[in-house]
């Protein structure tokens, strides 16, 4: 399984080693795949959908899907775009995203999401779904009411703390996030230094008493679109060759 | 009580070696013995078999025959499916709602019975249909619902109710069935009679890879519903490297209007476990797992008993038949009510005692399937024509059919006919003789290929069943002048909603809004603007979901607007620019009204 492996995306010529996934491959050569459920040190999910690419153009997700020779990857078309914001404004819909008042606002990922792919206001209909929260634990909350179901938590807690914190319950609609106890995240032994703390793309699984500290204007993605770090390269110098 | 509870639960984690990937074992045993499962019984669960809590709860709350909170003793699950609803459904969901005086999803006072809905139990040609546990009844009239329930409640036991049994091995000590085969066309693979060993004993005078090839110059395609070449399948799961291999059936038969390999596992069962065990040979597996959807749990002992029966006779276990080293035997997995877990991977999840996600590909099973393996997961049916192949030469079977679709295939007919039931005829018949041998009169729309398949009008009757133009699992679902098409279209949507594994957002949200769209233009509320809605909403869920649920949920929204354009046209409205068609006004000052606590001033009446 050595070897170099040529394929484009969008024209442009990229080489990624066998093995590597099309969005692992495309972020090493600079190029930004939208990408929710995905992230750096964990195994790839698959559940948003946003990076899906056509692939000799038939539609994968460029997450799941392994690089080969001589693929035909579309990734920045208008058709893509048009789909990938549908995908963002069901999330939205979806969920309860009040984003004025959230303390995640301009550090989400999801509502940069929404501005990068032009997203004014969802075409859909809101559900305004009754969701519990969870404050039970002394430094962490849960508020379901913006969770998108991205498993990064339960991954950040089974792949890097060697913990077994959160989990998914309930089929179709009534899926929702978990945790490992009976009386919810007081009764786990998640603690607010663990990875998966620091692991959600939205305000769902939060730290307690640190929201708005940092000021409007001054968050993440006040300053720059999602995605411009892979477009910068600054993304791969800081993964050291991986991803 | 708490005690005895967790001493119930130890003992049956206990007969499951402790074993998490049985856990579908232990919950269907637990839901058995204490009827639900609650909070401290997953603790217990959890302990027992070392996994998180919160895995066995995912699990738990997966599938729909469990539950957390108590039901009743009688758990009754009338079939609420479109081809139902055409045979008064509601009706007899009336007659049992009255003689319990309970309302669907709720439980009697005294904790006899539960009355709950269900999609497709598989028995759409003798509909309505209900199960009361693991008892089928079919053919059922609001006196009949009636007459039910009284004899439960007077004999306190499902297996006094009285019964009609049906026909064939339906009638057979272990089945008691009143399920009727319905088997209207008996064509040369699947329904002719068979000699137990014969086509296995064929199959190991060759060497594994003539098995192989035997299966690909019969050009067999896999008949449960994607129509994938089985011979090259196993190539691949023979070529994997991995040890102890796996053959899987797929029996979990859930796409609505689809029944014909209940009629199969009914009369024709060793034929089934006989191709297993050839592509145990072929593939070199020693394990072959049939997956049986829960609603067929009434077949359970009659499978076991022939299992049994093979073993006995050498035809499975170790050195089958004298064949040194050919080591193979089956086991019997039983799902829980989901049709996502006849998608292969799902399948695989479930069998592993998880929730019933599909995995992401690749690997693909024959590369790593179940407990990373390599994996062979085929139909029902399909494993028929194996072994048919097997008896009778790759030659005969390929000289059935057609040539892009050799043997014959199985039709599960139902709706609006005089003949509905299961028809074996070669591949290649049109559709509207297939109309004609069924008696189907003023038909005016057929759903090819179950939910999920094409709606065709009267202008596609002329085109053949087949892999290469009308392509199906096996469902023909006849609909006559008096339906609405959208309303058929608007159930099957409220289908895939249920049966979402909500993994991915296009598949758990997409379909929700196709849905209530759809509802909305179905009622005269919808604008001329939301046809294009809905095409493109349906396209972005079939081009981005990430199993083949999602990615054929949206065909009856699309299938429709493409063959019943009309019927969208005639009802959708042009209103003045600024009103929607959706927009209620009075039911919004109502709610305002309410909201308020106050009459409008502007508005009120
Ligand atoms: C949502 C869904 C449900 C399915 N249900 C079944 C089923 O009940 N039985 C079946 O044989 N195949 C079913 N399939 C197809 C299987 O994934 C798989 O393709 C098939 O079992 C392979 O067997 P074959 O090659 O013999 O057809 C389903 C697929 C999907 C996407
Ligand atoms: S999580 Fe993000 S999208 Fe959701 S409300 Fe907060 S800021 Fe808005
Ligand atoms: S809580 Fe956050 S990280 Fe966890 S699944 Fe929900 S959105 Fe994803
Ligand atoms: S990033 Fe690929 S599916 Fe979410
Ligand atoms: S049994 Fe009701 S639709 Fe199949």
């Amino acid at each position: 399984m050595s070897g170099e492996i040529t394929f484009t995306i969008d024209g442009t010529e990229v080489r990624g080693q066998a093995g590597q996934s099309i969005l692992q491959a495309a972020a090493m050569a600079s190029i930004y795949i939208p990408h929710l459920c995905a992230k750096r040190g964990l195994t790839a999910w698959g559940s948003c959908r946003v990076c899906t690419v056509l692939v000799n153009g038939r539609p994968q997700a460029a997450c799941i899907q392994p690089i080969a020779e001589g693929i035909v990857v579309e990734n920045d078309t208008e058709g893509l775009r048009a789909m990938r914001r549908e995908l963002i404004e069901m999330l939205f819909v979806e969920g309860n995203h009040f984003c004025p008042f959230c303390e995640k606002s301009g550090n989400c990922e999801l509502q940069a999401m929404g501005y990068r792919l032009g997203m004014l206001a969802p075409q859909y209909p809101y559900f305004f779904p009754v969701r519990d929260v969870d404050a039970s634990h002394p430094d962490l909350f849960l508020d379901r009411n913006r969770c998108i179901l991205c498993a990064r938590c339960v991954r950040a807690s089974q792949e890097l703390d060697g913990k077994n914190v959160y989990g998914f319950v309930g089929r179709g609609a009534d899926k929702h996030i978990a945790a490992n106890a009976a009386n919810g995240l007081v009764g786990t032994d998640a603690a607010v230094t663990d990875m998966a703390s620091e692991a959600c793309p939205v305000g769902s699984l939060m730290k307690k008493r640190v929201g708005y500290a940092i000021p409007i204007g001054q968050r993440m993605y006040d300053t720059k679109p999602i995605g411009t770090d892979i477009e910068s390269g600054s993304a791969r110098a800081q993964a050291g060759g991986g991803r | 009580m708490a005690e005895t509870q967790e001493s119930v639960i130890r003992g049956i984690c206990g007969r499951f070696a402790n074993d998490r990937t049985r856990l579908m074992d232990i919950l269907l045993e637990a839901h058995r013995r204490l009827g639900s499962v609650s909070g401290e019984a997953v603790d217990a669960i959890a302990r027992a078999v070392s996994l998180p809590r919160v895995e066995v709860e995912s699990t738990l709350s997966f599938y729909a025959f469990f539950s957390p909170r108590p039901r009743g003793r009688f758990v009754i699950r009338l079939c609420n499916d479109i081809i139902d609803q055409m045979h008064g459904a509601e009706r007899v969901g009336r007659a049992f709602r009255e003689e319990l005086g309970i309302d669907f999803g709720a439980t009697t006072a005294d904790g006899l019975f539960t009355l709950e809905h269900t999609p497709c139990i598989g028995m759409c040609d003798q509909a309505p249909a209900a199960l009361i546990n693991d008892k089928v009844v079919t053919n059922l009239s609001s006196d009949r619902a009636r007459e039910l329930v009284e004899s439960v409640r007077a004999s306190g036991d499902v297996e006094h109710m009285k019964l009609t049994l049906g026909n064939g091995n339906n009638s057979h000590p272990l089945v008691r069935a009143v399920v009727r085969n319905n088997l209207r066309e008996r064509g040369p693979v699947i329904f002719a009679p068979l000699v137990r060993g014969t086509a296995l004993r064929k199959a190991l005078a060759e060497s594994a890879t003539e098995v192989i090839k035997s299966i690909k110059v019969s050009r067999l395609r896999g008949r449960g519903g994607a129509g994938f070449p089985t011979g090259m399948k196993w190539e691949f799961a023979r070529a994997a490297t991995g040890e102890n291999k796996i053959v899987v059936c797929n029996a979990d038969e859930g796409e609505p209007g689809t029944f014909k390999d209940r009629v199969i596992l009914t009369e024709a069962a060793d034929l089934v476990f006989e191709g297993m065990t050839i592509a145990g040979y072929g593939v070199g597996a020693a394990t072959g797992i049939v997956y049986l959807r829960g609603e067929y749990a009434y077949l359970l002992a009659f499978l076991e008993s022939l299992l049994k029966e093979r073993r006995e006779a050498g035809l499975l276990g170790r050195n089958i038949l004298g064949k040194q080293g050919f080591d193979f035997d089956i086991r019997i997995q039983l799902g829980a009510g989901a049709y996502i877990c006849g998608e292969e991977t799902a399948l695989l999840s479930s069998c592993e005692g998880k929730r019933g996600d599909p995995k992401n590909r690749p690997p693909f099973p024959a590369q790593s399937g179940y407990m990373g393996r390599p994996t062979v997961i085929n139909n029902v049916e399909t494993f028929c024509c194996v072994a048919r192949i097997l008896e009778n030469g790759p030659g005969w079977f390929s000289s059935i059919g057609t040539n892009d679709s050799t043997g014959t295939k199985l039709y599960s007919v139902s709706g609006d006919c005089d003949r509905p039931g299961v028809y074996e005829l070669p591949f290649g018949v049109r559709v509207s003789d297939l109309l004609n041998m069924a008696g189907a009169q003023e038909t005016a729309a057929v759903q090819v290929g179950g939910a999920s398949g094409q709606m065709i009008g009267p202008k596609d009757f002329g085109r053949t069943l087949r892999f290469d133009d009308l392509a199906t699992g096996g469902a023909v679902m006849i609909f006559n002048k008096q339906r609405d098409v959208l309303r058929v279209a608007k159930a099957f949507m409220d289908f895939f909603c249920e049966e979402s594994c909500g993994y991915c957002t296009p598949c758990r949200v997409g379909n929700r809004l196709l849905r209530e769209r759809l509802g909305q233009v179905a009622d005269g509320k919808g604008s001329p603007e939301d046809l294009a809605y809905l095409q493109k909403l349906g396209e972005t869920v079939k081009a981005t979901s990430r199993c083949g649920l999602g990615q054929t949920s949206a065909q009856p929204v699309l299938t429709t607007l493409r063959s019943f354009r009309s019927e969208y046209d005639r009802r959708v409205q042009t209103r003045p620019a600024d009103l929607l068609p959706s927009f209620d006004g009075a039911a919004a000052v109502a709610m305002a009204e309410s909201l308020a606590q106050r009459r409008s001033v502007y508005f009120g009446k």
